[in-house]
């Protein structure tokens, strides 16, 4: 092997795994890979403005394509401001690398200009991390951070580069896929469930009266969608995906039963309560799902089939736990259940469930008063939807428009619905889009935004404009932190504590002296046309501020710590006096 | 369906808080140690005991953790250990067969004759071993689980302890008991 900098390693190994484009910023102490990325002139980069929105980028691009993102930031505060970004891809589960530069090895430890610890900072928020210490191990550690990335239960791993190393001239080879796998004596990402619970599972499957597919971010991953499909169709088992699991089921599936928990429908909430057995599919019963745990599907015996060990009975111990990858676990669960013959034990009980099911679709689907005088933002969702039929990739922020967009957009593809779920980091959406939009030019990408989210990010409109990447902000503008006052109308009496937004950009002032294009509606009647100019609209980003109702509600809503029985409805009633505990 | 009264409750599992001991495996690499004390600090629990030290295999150290908490949320860290790319194995020891040491010097005031015979009868009887005499101090050696340890300690307090360091504990399974299972 010739000599070459440590840096041109880097962008030789960054090949060798497939990477087309990273999204980052250089400084001081990432020069040398920075002078590598344009001798060596094969990789695209897009320059965000600011590192959170690279790391966004990057977490967009791999949620969208399924590949691994890539974020590269310099030293100290670049690395600082990727941290938001990590532990975002932290909690989702989401395969990016992150590089930093990092100040010269002999200066480690003394306080050097635009030093950090990041490898400490980021310990507890990464799946594993690296700080490159000989020049022997760069190649190995970044093939390392990939393989550990996308395997097993993804996640986010970072290298951390110090800038001696990027300029050691050096003969390392690359190695080989073996040689990284045998470097990782601890690792072992590849599981096959158990042959013996796959069994009882399918026992309890033919066995159930009530059963529910509970679906999260883990089957996405897998991309176990056909095999969820194959199994809810084969069996008649309604399914209800979490935030991060949408996508996995087509929601406009009769068999669906759209998202449950805090936010979710009425009808999903209903089935898992009452659920005789709930079989959890790469989710892990996160508090706004459950609610609160000892009243969440009470009668109901768990399956629960996930990738990480640690996830499994964390939150509620379950009765048949199969850790393993799930599209196979699935594979070999439906074989089992098709050498039964696939015979239901309880035909009936099963027909009256999903009667009871429908029943319950009829009395609360998801719905809001509908104005001609103001938009109402569940209409803004629901208007994007019939103007894009549905096949638009969707991300957002997080607050009240995140979850409307959850619910009244329906989603049928996976991947299609890019949100921050776990973290829930205000100003995810635009850059996220932009990732998505980078990852799949061939799909219209929307960013259903909320004003305050779209403030927290939004110099990457810029960076958008800077690439023409056509991406479409929809600004649901409603001059509030949102969700943080519906909250304070609910449980705090209305005592609207620092949540009023109304000082205010002028957004379509400010999308033009980004580069952008700028639309304004405050008219119901015009929405859908506004909408469709915007979606035609190819050669630069677009930003369309919706002016909605400012006191609207997000529900229904599972208060926090509450059970599915204290569910507020949208027309203000209360479940618990709606319905009683039936079980059959 | 029928109608059910009340309000039906699933059971959570709670766990017993207890002293748990478990031993780690792990790759010889800088940061690793940090990673496992970050992983228990984030559980909000205190490490009681630590020891750090080689393996029959150059590349591999073993960590012995003493820490009190919850069954369950003991089960669930083990779980996020085994997680961590750097274990290589992780096993919790408590109600396993196993032999336990730790190891204790201390320094003990003793100005007289009498005194220091009675600290050496003492030290003969817990098969202490004197590594260290002056006008006035004895300092002793003793290895043994805790309960040892601690009984020695009661004993010799009267004589008023100048100063004390104990390792952290090392553990390894027992070999001689039929019908364990591996793990």
């Amino acid at each position: 092997m010739a000599m070459r900098k440590g840096a041109d390693v880097i962008v030789e190994t960054l090949l060798k795994e497939g990477v087309d484009v990273i999204f980052g910023i250089p400084g001081g102490a990432n020069m040398e890979i920075y002078d590598a990325l344009y001798r060596i002139n094969k990789i695209k980069h897009i320059l965000a403005r600011h590192e959170q929105g690279a790391g966004h980028m990057a977490e967009g691009y791999a949620k969208a394509s399924g590949k691994v993102g890539v974020a590269l930031a310099t030293s100290g505060p670049g690395a600082t401001n990727l941290i938001t970004a990590i532990a975002d891809a932290y909690m989702d589960s989401v395969p990016v690398v992150f590089l930093t530069g990092q100040v010269p090895t002999f200066l480690i430890g003394n306080d050097a200009f635009q030093e950090v610890d990041i490898v400490g900072m980021t310990r507890p928020v990464t799946k594993h991390n690296f700080l490159v210490k000989k020049i022997e191990d760069l190649p190995l550690m970044i093939r390392q951070a990939f393989y550990i990335a996308k395997t097993g239960r993804p996640g986010p791993v970072l290298v951390d580069i110090p800038k001696d190393i990027t300029q050691t001239m050096t003969d390392v080879e690359i190695p080989s896929d073996e040689e990284v796998i045998n470097s990782l004596p601890g690792y072992k990402p590849h599981i096959e469930g158990n042959p013996q619970q796959i069994k009882r599972a399918a026992q309890l499957i033919l066995e159930a009266k009530r059963p529910v597919l509970y679906v999260g971010g883990g089957a996405v991953a897998a991309e176990a969608n056909a095999e969820i499909t194959e199994l809810a169709e084969l069996m008649k088992i309604p399914v209800t995906t979490t935030n991060m699991g949408k996508g996995a089921f087509d929601e406009r599936h009769p068999l669906s039963l759209r998202m449950l928990g805090m936010h979710g429908t009425y009808y999903a909430n209903m089935a898992v309560y009452h659920s005789d057995l709930l079989i959890a599919v790469g989710s892990r019963f996160d508090d706004r799902v459950t609610g609160k745990v000892d009243e969440f599907a009470p009668f109901a015996k768990i399956i629960h089939i996930d990738i990480d060990p640690a996830s499994i009975s964390k939150n509620i111990t379950v009765d048949v736990p199969i850790v393993g990858d799930i599209r196979s676990v699935l594979v070999r669960l439906i074989e089992e259940i098709k050498n039964k013959n696939s015979k239901i034990v309880h035909e009936e009980e099963r027909k009256a469930w999903l009667e009871q099911i429908d029943a319950w679709k009829k009395a609360y689907p998801l719905s809001y008063k509908p104005s001609d005088k103001v938009i109402k933002p569940q209409f803004v969702i629901e208007a994007l939807y019939d103007v894009t039929e549905g096949n638009a990739i969707i991300t957002t922020g997080v607050g009240q428009h995140q979850m409307w967009s959850a619910m009244f957009y329906k989603y049928s593809f996976p991947r299609q619905f890019i949100n921050s779920g776990g973290l829930g980091t205000m100003g995810f959406g635009l850059p996220a889009g932009i990732g998505a939009k980078v990852a799949r030019p061939d799909k219209d990408v929307f960013i259903i935004d909320g004003d305050g989210s779209f403030l927290m990010t939004m110099q990457e409109l810029i960076t958008a404009a800077h690439y023409n990447i056509p991406i479409k902000v929809i600004i649901v503008n409603n001059a509030y932190y949102g969700m943080v006052r519906q909250w304070q109308e609910l449980f705090y009496n209305k005592r609207y504590s620092e949540v009023d937004l109304s000082f205010q950009p002028d957004f379509v002032k400010l999308a033009e002296a980004c580069g952008a294009v700028g639309m304004r509606t405050d008219n119901p009647k015009e929405l859908k046309d506004v909408l469709l100019k915007a979606k035609n609209i190819e050669d630069k980003p677009v930003l369309v501020e919706v002016i909605v109702d400012r006191e609207e509600n997000c529900l229904p809503m599972v208060p926090a710590g509450k059970s599915y029985k204290d569910m507020l409805l949208s027309d203000g009633k209360n479940v618990e006096a709606e319905t009683m505990y039936l079980v059959g | 369906m029928e109608a059910v009264n009340g309000r039906p409750k699933r059971e959570i599992k709670k766990g017993e808080t207890r002293k748990h001991i478990i031993s780690i495996l792990v790759n010889n690499e800088f940061g690793v140690l940090a990673r496992i004390a970050t992983l228990i600090a984030g559980k909000g629990y205190n490490i009681e005991s630590l020891s750090v030290g080689d393996t029959s295999e150059a590349n591999l150290s073993r960590i012995t953790i003493e820490v009190k908490g919850d069954d369950v949320v003991i089960d669930q860290m083990i779980k996020q250990l085994r997680r961590l790319i750097d274990t290589i194995k992780v096993r919790d020891l408590t109600d396993v067969p196993r032999v336990e040491r730790e190891l204790m010097l201390i320094k003990l005031h003793a100005p007289s004759h009498k005194e220091r015979d009675e600290i050496l009868r003492i030290a003969q009887i817990f098969r202490g071993k004197v590594v260290d005499i002056s006008q006035d101090s004895i300092m002793i050696e003793l290895t043994g689980d805790s309960e040892k340890i601690k009984a020695f300690l009661n004993l010799v307090r009267p004589f008023g302890i100048k100063e004390m360091a104990t390792t952290g504990k090392i553990t390894l399974k027992r070999e001689s008991v039929a019908e364990e299972t591996q793990d």
